[in-house]
């Protein structure tokens, strides 16, 4: 039965962390987008708190949420990753950037709790439920190619005994300096085992921090989510246990299985990277709507376009987009949840998620005016932070790439 | 909780409405545009798969209840066979359904079971008028009180099938309100003027309808003393030619598509240059974004959330725009052929212009 009814634990939730993102993101907003590269540890340490409390991690974990769950709750479909996309927006409507330093399991565990068996998401999901906060990143891109990864990976991995030795270098790791360097958190690295398979040799390994021969060495300056690290990583002669590669270490060229379950990974990241696109989205749509009902500007709804006016055109115009999008997002987390393929959706969402979020947040700089171009206000940052939505995760390209390919029926070499 | 997935009845019907849509609409949508004509015994067989007798309750001789989930579910697929033969099958609809969402009880005893239990009859609606700037909300028809009656005066643009109308839904301002009244087509003062001619939609045989003076007693005002509320009603037609607008950006696409994988250019199929195959996946991606626009519209409806008008509002006023860049890139990416008549293509684009306008043609 077709229902866009919001289900009663994540409006609890998402009136919770609508509040987290009001008292303890807007007020810093600023600052932080100012002190790049400053870590806002009140805002972690509230968030590991507050994580804690709810339970621990927001990385689903099917079995706990059943525990948790109480009994007239059971006979309810899974929702795990409807709630996460619920909680990426709502937080990164608070501040992009803040919500990417969040201790709560983000892309690394996404990709261990998409690929890995129980033992590894026991092994390394449980670490968001500890004492400190922690943190967790994906090393993906090379500095010789991004969209092209995994296939060209340089970085390898090399069994030795009972350990991979990793040697490569990754360039913008999310939050990796965080995960490597401020806290007991890990990595999830994309690395060949065997450079002959092409990307059917190419897996994901957990490098855990305080790995010796993993070591952070750049950060990046950035337009926007500057709250966020970005950091560079170089893995020499990095040694990590066996039990660390993510999915199957047999090579199966043909079907290329190994390697396409790990891409599995992006099914789940891809939608909720797009969800927190549309936070920003909202929060800058509601904004300027803010403003615009204070300078009196009527913004009537249901009438033709030929009489309305151009404010108001945009104003609907940008609700489209902004819905539309949203409910890619809410299907293809819905799709997710319930166990249905969604390799198409995700990458829709992303990519339709990346468009709206860089067209609102540009429309709502030119039409604030000064104001909106001005700093003593949060449009122009979210100008900023918006444009990486369209980037990383995928650029709008290699998305398009992929949505193409599904609805074509045409393999990578058909259609490049 | 959210959930994506059409009921098993909705799923069945889906399944009747897209083989008819497929089989019966699709194969003659060219010649009946061309030839500005469906045969009654298409529309009949449409009619008897019984979309919109499903979505009426049985005390008023349907056989189901009202949703406007399952009603948009049916549009995009009749649609997709084709726009002019969906709104020809769902024409009592425009009549029907207003009566259902705000008639009283006994106009609905009384007037329902005729139309419902019957074969398909062209029980029509008069709604749109012609100004540019055309507004459901703020009609420029009349009505008047007099008496124990209302004086109806104005003028209709695209009343479907007005020349045989067993009866019209006049939709008109009364006191700055959207109402509508029964007018029986022989009521002294309406005239039905020449056959349009359209942009697109040619198969449906539109007319102007003059409504001069035209005296119909208080209860031939849906609602009789409280009327209804013109919001809900404006927002059910939204509704519904969102529906059927995503049927025709489908088709449009899905055409385009095969075509683009068949073509050849430059030693292979043009579907493989990025040019073409991000056009296509732009079109997947909006038609998809848009349907569940649709989607969620229509289930406020049925849920009666108080942002559902403007929920379809935005529904349509999005697909709107969606369904004419669709149907404008099948256009593109069939190039030449496009433009010419034998390929379906040039005529989904000439009825995708029409959905901004097309409200009031039908409803869910």
């Amino acid at each position: 039965m077709i229902s866009f009814e919001m289900p009663k634990p994540i409006v609890n939730l998402t009136s919770m962390t609508k509040m987290v993102a009001e008292n303890m993101m807007r007020p810093v907003s600023r600052y932080f987008d100012d002190h790049e590269h400053e870590i806002p540890w009140d805002y972690i340490n509230f968030m590991h708190d507050a994580s804690q409390q709810l339970g621990g991690a927001m990385v689903t974990e099917e079995p706990k949420e059943k525990k948790e769950e109480e009994p007239e709750k059971k006979k309810y479909p899974p929702i795990g990753y409807q709630r996460l996309a619920h909680m990426a927006e709502m937080l990164s409507w608070g501040d992009t950037g803040l919500y990417l330093c969040s201790p709560v399991g983000l892309l690394g565990a996404a990709a261990v709790s998409a690929t890995g068996t129980p033992e590894q998401k026991k092994r390394f999901l449980s670490r968001f439920q500890g004492d400190k906060p922690v943190f967790d990143g994906m090393a993906m891109t090379e500095p010789h190619a991004g969209s092209e990864m995994p296939s060209m990976t340089r970085t390898t991995a090399v069994l030795d005994g009972k350990e991979w030795v990793l040697n490569g270098e990754k360039i913008f790791v999310t939050a990796g300096h965080k995960a490597l360097v401020d806290s007991e958190g890990f990595i999830v690295v994309w690395a060949t085992i065997d450079p002959k398979a092409g990307r059917a040799g190419v897996r994901p390994f957990v490098v855990e921090a305080g790995t010796p021969g993993c070591t952070v060495t750049k950060l990046e300056h950035k337009l926007g989510i500057r709250a966020s690290d970005t950091a560079s990583v170089v893995l020499q002669d990095c040694r990590i246990p066996f039990e660390n590669i993510l999915g199957s270490a047999e090579i199966e060229e043909k079907t290329e299985k190994g390697f396409k379950g790990a891409m599995a990974t992006f099914d789940v990241s891809r939608p909720l990277v797009a969800a927190s696109a549309l936070g920003i989205a909202r929060a800058t749509l509601e904004f300027l709507k803010e403003k615009l009902v204070e300078a009196v500007v009527s913004l009537r709804s249901g009438l033709p376009r030929s009489r309305m006016t151009n404010l108001e055109r945009e104003v609907t115009d940008m609700e489209v987009m902004l819905r539309s999008a949203w409910l890619l997002v809410l299907k293809a987390c819905w799709m997710m949840d319930n166990r249905k393929p969604n390799n198409l959706e995700a990458s829709m969402a992303k990519v339709k998620a990346g468009d709206v979020v860089v067209k609102i947040t540009q429309r709502a700089v030119e039409l604030l005016g000064p104001l909106g171009y001005s700093k003593e206000i949060l449009v122009e940052k979210w100008f900023r932070d918006a444009k990486i939505n369209d980037l990383y995760e995928g650029t709008g390209q290699i998305n398009r790439l992929i949505v193409a390919r599904r609805i074509l029926d045409y393999s990578r070499h058909e259609l490049s | 909780m959210y959930s994506f997935e059409p009921s098993e009845e909705q799923a069945m019907l889906i399944d009747a409405v897209k083989r008819f849509a497929t089989n019966d609409l699709k194969p003659v949508a060219h010649d009946a545009d061309e030839e500005k004509e469906l045969s009654f015994d298409l529309i009949e067989k449409g009619w008897e798969l019984g979309v919109l007798q499903a979505s009426i309750p049985e005390e008023y001789g349907g056989f189901g209840e009202h949703s406007a989930v399952t009603g948009v579910l049916a549009g995009e697929e009749l649609a997709y066979g084709d726009l002019a033969g969906a709104m020809a099958v769902m024409a009592p609809g425009s009549y029907v359904l207003p009566l259902l969402l705000g008639g009283t009880e006994e106009q609905k005893k009384a007037l329902l079971a005729p139309v419902i239990e019957a074969e398909w009859k062209p029980y029509v609606a008069a709604f749109i008028e012609s100004r540019f700037d055309f507004y459901p909300g703020e009609m420029d028809t009349t009505a008047k009180p007099n008496g124990d009656s209302y004086i109806l005066n104005g003028e209709k643009v695209m009343v479907p099938f007005a020349d045989k109308a067993e009866a019209f839904l006049v939709f008109a301002n009364l006191d700055g309100k959207t109402q509508a009244f029964i007018v029986p087509p022989n009521a002294e003062g309406i005239i039905v003027g020449d056959r349009e001619g359209l942009l697109g939609i040619q198969a449906l045989p539109t007319y102007r309808l003059k409504i001069n003076e035209v005296k119909v007693p208080k209860d031939a005002r849906v609602g009789v003393e409280d009327g209804f509320n013109p919001e809900l009603v404006i927002a059910s037609s939204n509704v519904a030619v969102a529906a059927m607008a995503i049927g025709v950006a489908r088709a449009a696409y899905e055409y385009a598509r095969d075509y683009a994988k068949e073509r050849v250019a430059f030693g292979g199929p043009i579907a493989q240059k990025q040019s073409i195959a991000f056009m296509l996946a732009e079109m997947a991606m909006e038609i998809e974004a848009h349907r569940l626009l649709v989607w969620e519209a229509a289930w406020k409806l049925d849920e009666g959330k108080e942002d559902a008008p403007h929920a379809a509002f935005i529904a349509l006023s999005g697909v709107s725009e969606m369904t004419m860049m669709v149907t404008d890139r099948a256009v593109q990416i069939l190039g030449g052929y496009g433009y010419i008549r034998e390929y379906p293509a040039e005529l989904w684009m000439r009825n995708g212009r029409g959905i901004p306008t097309f409200p009031g043609l039908a409803f869910v």
